[in-house]
Formats: structure tokens, C-alpha cells, sequence
């Protein structure tokens, strides 16, 4: 049975935080201090549509919507990493090299970007600071979107219509919501959510952990039957809900010919917060590569 | 606001526009009388407003009345147009603001009067041949205007069928000119409308005219797509790139997604509907994911049998089809031309949204997908990542 918990690794504890703290601040130059870089969100709860592809009886349904409680808060960045810091790591031969051959700008969201590509970023991005790094679950992301999270249920969801209904329903809905401008714009462009996080839902369409999930559900809407998990198709948060293969950097059209694909695939990071311990170990790995 | 999609939708047999019952009687029958022995000047005249694509004007399928004089005017108009999502910019020449160029749709005897403008903001001279008329290059040698100038050109619609028209202003001007965006169609209809291959008559209840353009925007070192003040300006790199013989974009109606989304063409089930495909410059071959040409005139002209059942059909670079399709199953559709490179890589692609009662018996999912049962063969394993590149 799927479980829908999310669960957030247990804080650190005071004196922790002060090593912590010390090892912080000796992070690289170009690396702002956490409070610029970070959106530190309180534990919480909240209603999350749960994200993948769900029948009932065989025909296919809106995802439930389940109550998560987000249990140690989350730390997510302000913004979406920037062309610039993508460059950095693909300059220390950690990433591979984005198609577009201008030199990143700082003020601009890396795109083009696979999900390979982000998770290589967020390795090299956690031995550098010596901080646990990631990208955010999709459940996550929707914590920290708030009110910029758009819920993709649609709204006749019977069961009792053909497929093509739900089909013509989702198409019209998905392009109600996005505009058709590729164009990528400077890191603020399409505004800030209630929490400060900035660009939540523009034209750049952010990575997250969570992989491809079909589920049947049964009558109340609870997982019943069978059940399908691929992990290599993962899913992107932003305007609207996608689920792109993970090798993919620029999703020309969906899966069907006819879905609505993101514009740009770009991604943000969270940080995991009371692994000083890990960090620390992280750090010390990197510094005795370094002189080895 | 004006609502170009009220337009589109072509009614049977109902007479449109101002064609004039009293001076329709006094017009001779073409097949009662030599073409020569016609006063054109004693013919009832037409005017039609001429609507942007994928619409087609206001029309009949098929006529009592006898021939007439129908009267146009396009005005060129070089400007610069976006072709894709990510605002890549062509200096564009366009008849009458739109790329393709308006769809003419005139019945076998009739005569085409042309007024086309070129107003004194353009920078070049332009013309236009039409494959469907007769001597003079199609009318291109009657027709090259500066700016500044406007020409008035009629010719006789002596055979039936879908045909390109384009801007030809000489030597290295004319494939410029049409990749530049210059093209369009006309349909001359058999008086007595379309028939299928056994001389039964065939009608349709919308009919769409999808103009199919390649672009050829130069890059600059880094490979990013040059913009540029003028045409004049773009000339002797976009030549370049045209003499390579591979287009930067394809596209459906002057631009990547131009006919998806909000745009996307709509029908019913139930409904005929013709699709009028143009290409100018290079051969394409469209085909409809998960429908079909129920009649098909590859070649676009009317007096051969229309071809049945197509899956995908071919048009010759420089010519018109049109298929017939009756949509029988409701959802989104796929136009697109099936070198699926040129479809999804390039922008070739258009979408119906259908309305209508889902068919089980033509199609049902027996049952969703979901884990590979103990009774089946075969195995799927889930993708895994790849680690780095």
C-alpha cells in the first residue's frame, strides 16, 4: 500500500546548530549566506493533490487529495538555481555542460536541464557547503508553493465519462493556465507566493523527486489494486502538473502528441536541515579530496 | 469581438454573400457558350472579404447560379512576425498580414479579380502567380508592383481544384519571397460541387485551410537565431541558409503552435470536414493521429476521383490537397506532417478538439494500464537512471 506521509528529518538540536553554524560560514564566496538563499517554512499541514495517474473501476479519475503534515518544516530556495550556479558546477566538471553556449547570467534560471542534471547539481552543490542537499518531493514543492500550487483535478470527475471527456477537459484546462512565451525571464519576473518563494509557477518548470505513480483506488478513493511506480519518469511542478523521462532537458510535446508541455525545465533545491553530522563528514570528504 | 470562428463554418448549399439573383439569370452557361463570346463586363460581380487562416470565407459548395466575376483585394505587407514559442523573429512578407496568405474560393467559371496592394511602407516590389490561372507566369508578369502601387489582374477559373498562389518577383526573389512567407491558396470549386470517386456528391459542414511554411532563420556564432531590421537586411544570410535546403522551422499557419491550444481547430463528431493542406515550396505529407482521409485529392484537383481511405498523403512541394473527414470518436487530434521530425522538432504540428459520444465499438481500453499479469508474456522493466552523461 502507498504510503503519502511525508516525513522531514528530525531538526537539529541547539548545540548542533552552532557547529553547524561555524561550518556555514565558512562556505564559498559566491554561495549567499542561508537567509538569501532560503525560505525556511514551518512545520505544517495541508491538503495535497497527490501526484500521478489514478483509476477506479478501470476509468481514469482525479488523484486523491490527502492531508500531509510537513513535520520539521522545509527549507527551500528563493529562487530557482540560477544559469550562473549551474555553470559553476559544470566549470568543476560536476555537471554537464547546458546546450545553450552563452556564459550563464546569475539573474537568470538555468533551463534546459534534466532531472540527471539536477540531481548532479545538488551533489555538488551539498560537498561544496558541506550541507545535505536535494531536490524537493513533489509534495514538498506544494507545501512551499501555498497558494501558487495549481490543482490539476478537473472538475467533472464522475467516473461515468468517456476518457475522451477528461482528455478534452484537461487539454482546455492546461491551456487556460499557461501562456505560450518560452522566453526565459530574470528571477522574479512572475512574482512571489505568500511565503516569499519566488517564480513558483512561471515558464520555467521545476524537477522534483517524486517519481511516476498509477494507482487504482477503490470506491472512497483509498489505493486499492494495482499499483505502478517508475522512476524514471519523474514528476515536474509549476504551472501545471507534468511527468517528464528523467534524461529529458527540453519537453518538445507530451507524451500523446497533444498534452501541453512545460516550457523550460529548470529546478530549486531544499535543504535538509539537522544533518550537520552527514554535512560535516561531506565537508571534511571534500576538503581531504581536495588535498589529496 | 469580431469572431473569426463564426466564420469559418460553411452551411450546404445556403447561398452567401451578395451574389445577385437578376444578373445571375442574364450570365450565359460556360458550357452553352465559348469562353471568348462571355462579356465579362456583363457578368454579375461579387465582392468577398477575404478572412485569415485556417478559415475560408463565406462560400457555396455548389451553385445554380451561372459565372461571375469575384472580386478581391490583398494588401502585402512585410512585417516583422514571431514563428515560434521562443520569440525567434523572421522579417516576414505577408499578403494581406497573415502567413499563408488568405484561402480564394471562386466555382470552375468564374473569373478571379485581383486589386492587390503594395503600400508605400513596404521596402520591395512584389507580384503574385497564381497555379490556377492561365499565361503571364500565372499572372506574375502582369502583376509586379513597387511600393507605392496597386495593380488590378482577372483571370479565368477554367479548372477545378486547391492551388497555390505566391509572390514570384524574380530570379533570386522568388524563393525569398515565398519563404519569407508569401504564399496562399485558392479553391475553384465544380459548379456542382465535390464528388466522390463514383460521381456521388460529396459535401462538408467546416472546412479548414492549413498553409504549411519553412523558415530558414539564420544563427549568429553561438547559434542563436539572428533578428533583423529589415528584409533587406536578412537577405544575404537567409540565402545561406536556404541553399543548405534545411528549413530552421515548419510550421502550420505562419508559426510554431499557431493551430493548438486556444487556437486549435474544433468539429464534432459527426461533422465532414475539409481540410485544405498548401505547400509552396516543399513537399510535406500530412497525416491526422487517429482519424484518417475518408476521400483525398492528393494531387488537389477536383475532376480526378478523390482517393479513399488515406492514412497519411502527400503533398507535393508547390501545390494544394484537400481530404474529407467525417470524425467519428470525440477528444484531441493531431495533425500533423507525419516526417514526425519536422512535426515535433520543427513545429508541424496542429490539433482538432472534438466533441462528441465516445464509441466503445471502434475503440475502448479494455483495461488500463497497470503491473504485467501472471498469464502474460514478456517482461518491462522500469527506466533507471542513467547516472551521469
Amino acid at each position: 500500500m502507498p504510503s503519502y506521509a511525508v516525513t522531514v528529518t528530525v531538526a537539529a538540536a541547539g548545540a548542533a546548530a552552532m557547529l553547524f553554524t561555524a561550518i556555514a560560514a565558512a562556505r564559498p564566496p559566491d554561495i549567499p549566506p542561508a537567509p538569501d538563499l532560503l525560505v525556511s517554512l514551518p512545520p505544517g499541514t495541508f491538503q495535497y493533490r497527490v501526484a500521478g495517474d489514478f483509476n477506479r473501476e478501470g476509468r481514469p479519475v482525479n488523484a486523491p487529495l490527502r492531508t500531509v503534515r510537513i513535520e520539521a518544516g522545509l527549507s527551500i530556495m528563493k529562487t530557482e538555481v540560477s544559469a550562473a550556479d549551474y555553470d559553476r558546477c559544470v566549470a568543476a566538471g560536476a555537471c554537464a555542460p547546458r546546450a545553450d553556449g552563452e556564459p550563464g547570467r546569475a539573474d537568470l534560471p538555468v533551463v534546459g536541464v534534466s532531472w540527471q542534471d539536477a540531481t548532479a547539481y545538488a551533489a555538488w552543490f551539498s560537498a561544496r557547503t558541506g550541507e545535505r542537499w536535494r531536490l524537493p518531493t513533489d509534495a514538498e514543492w506544494a507545501y512551499a508553493a501555498g497558494s501558487h500550487f495549481k490543482d490539476d483535478a478537473i472538475a467533472r470527475d464522475d467516473g461515468a465519462g468517456a476518457v475522451s471527456e477528461r482528455w478534452l477537459a484537461r487539454y482546455d484546462q492546461e491551456w487556460e493556465q499557461q501562456g505560450f512565451d518560452r522566453r526565459v525571464r530574470p528571477h522574479g519576473a512572475f512574482g512571489a507566493n505568500e511565503r516569499g518563494i519566488i517564480d513558483l509557477t512561471g515558464n520555467v518548470w521545476e524537477w522534483t523527486n517524486t517519481c511516476f505513480l498509477r494507482q487504482g483506488l477503490d470506491a472512497t478513493g483509498e489505493a486499492a489494486g494495482p499499483r505502478t511506480v517508475n522512476c524514471g519518469v519523474r514528476v515536474v511542478a509549476g504551472e501545471h502538473r507534468s511527468y517528464v523521462t528523467d534524461f529529458i532537458r527540453d519537453v518538445r510535446a507530451g507524451g500523446c502528441s497533444v498534452g501541453v508541455p512545460p516550457a523550460n525545465l529548470g529546478f530549486r533545491l531544499v535543504r535538509e536541515e539537522g544533518g550537520f553530522l552527514a554535512g560535516l563528514a561531506t565537508r571534511l570528504r571534500r576538503i581531504l579530496g581536495r588535498n589529496a | 469581438m469580431f469572431n473569426r470562428r463564426s466564420l469559418m463554418k460553411v452551411v450546404g448549399l445556403t447561398a452567401v454573400a451578395a451574389a445577385a439573383p437578376a444578373a445571375a439569370a442574364q450570365a450565359t452557361s460556360p458550357a452553352a457558350a465559348p469562353a471568348q463570346a462571355l462579356d465579362v463586363s456583363r457578368l454579375p460581380r461579387e465582392q468577398v472579404e477575404l478572412v485569415a487562416p485556417p478559415f475560408i470565407h463565406p462560400h457555396e459548395q455548389a451553385t445554380k447560379a451561372g459565372p461571375k466575376v469575384v472580386e478581391f483585394r490583398m494588401v502585402i505587407e512585410e512585417k516583422e512576425l514571431v514563428i515560434d514559442s521562443h520569440g525567434t523573429k523572421v522579417q516576414a512578407m505577408t499578403f494581406n498580414g497573415s502567413v499563408p496568405g488568405p484561402m480564394m474560393v471562386v466555382h470552375e467559371g468564374d473569373y478571379v479579380e485581383l486589386t492587390l496592394v503594395n503600400p508605400a511602407t513596404n521596402s520591395m516590389a512584389h507580384n503574385i502567380d497564381f497555379h490556377s490561372a492561365t499565361g503571364a507566369l500565372g499572372g506574375g508578369e502582369l502583376t509586379l508592383i513597387n511600393p507605392g502601387e496597386q495593380v488590378v489582374l482577372r483571370w479565368k477559373a477554367d479548372r477545378t481544384g486547391v492551388f497555390v498562389y505566391h509572390c514570384a518577383p524574380g530570379g533570386p526573389m522568388v524563393p525569398w519571397h515565398v519563404v519569407s512567407g508569401m504564399s496562399g491558396a485558392v479553391m475553384v470549386l465544380p459548379r456542382d460541387g465535390l464528388k466522390d470517386e463514383k460521381g456521388q456528391p460529396l459535401k462538408y459542414d467546416r472546412a479548414y485551410y492549413i498553409g504549411e511554411n519553412d523558415f530558414y532563420v539564420p544563427r549568429d556564432a553561438k547559434g542563436k537565431f539572428k533578428t533583423y531590421d529589415s528584409p533587406g537586411d536578412s537577405y544575404a544570410d537567409t540565402v545561406e541558409v536556404m541553399r543548405k535546403l534545411t528549413p530552421t522551422h515548419v510550421v502550420f499557419n505562419g508559426r510554431e503552435g499557431a493551430l493548438t491550444g486556444k487556437n486549435a481547430m474544433t468539429a464534432k463528431v459527426g461533422e465532414r470536414v475539409l481540410i485544405v493542406h498548401a505547400q509552396a515550396n516543399r513537399d510535406t505529407r500530412p497525416h491526422l493521429i487517429g482519424g484518417h482521409g475518408d476521400y483525398v485529392w492528393e494531387a488537389g484537383k477536383f475532376a480526378n476521383p478523390p482517393q479513399r481511405d488515406l492514412e497519411t498523403w502527400f503533398i507535393r512541394g508547390g501545390s494544394a490537397g484537400a481530404a474529407l473527414y467525417t470524425f467519428k470518436q470525440p477528444g484531441i487530434y493531431a495533425y500533423v506532417n507525419h516526417n514526425l521530425i519536422e512535426a515535433f522538432e520543427l513545429g508541424a504540428t496542429a490539433h482538432f478538439k472534438v466533441d462528441g459520444t465516445w464509441n466503445d465499438d471502434l475503440m475502448k481500453q479494455v483495461s488500463p494500464p497497470g503491473p504485467i499479469g501472471p498469464t502474460k508474456t514478456g517482461a518491462v522493466s522500469p527506466l533507471k537512471p542513467t547516472g551521469k552523461h
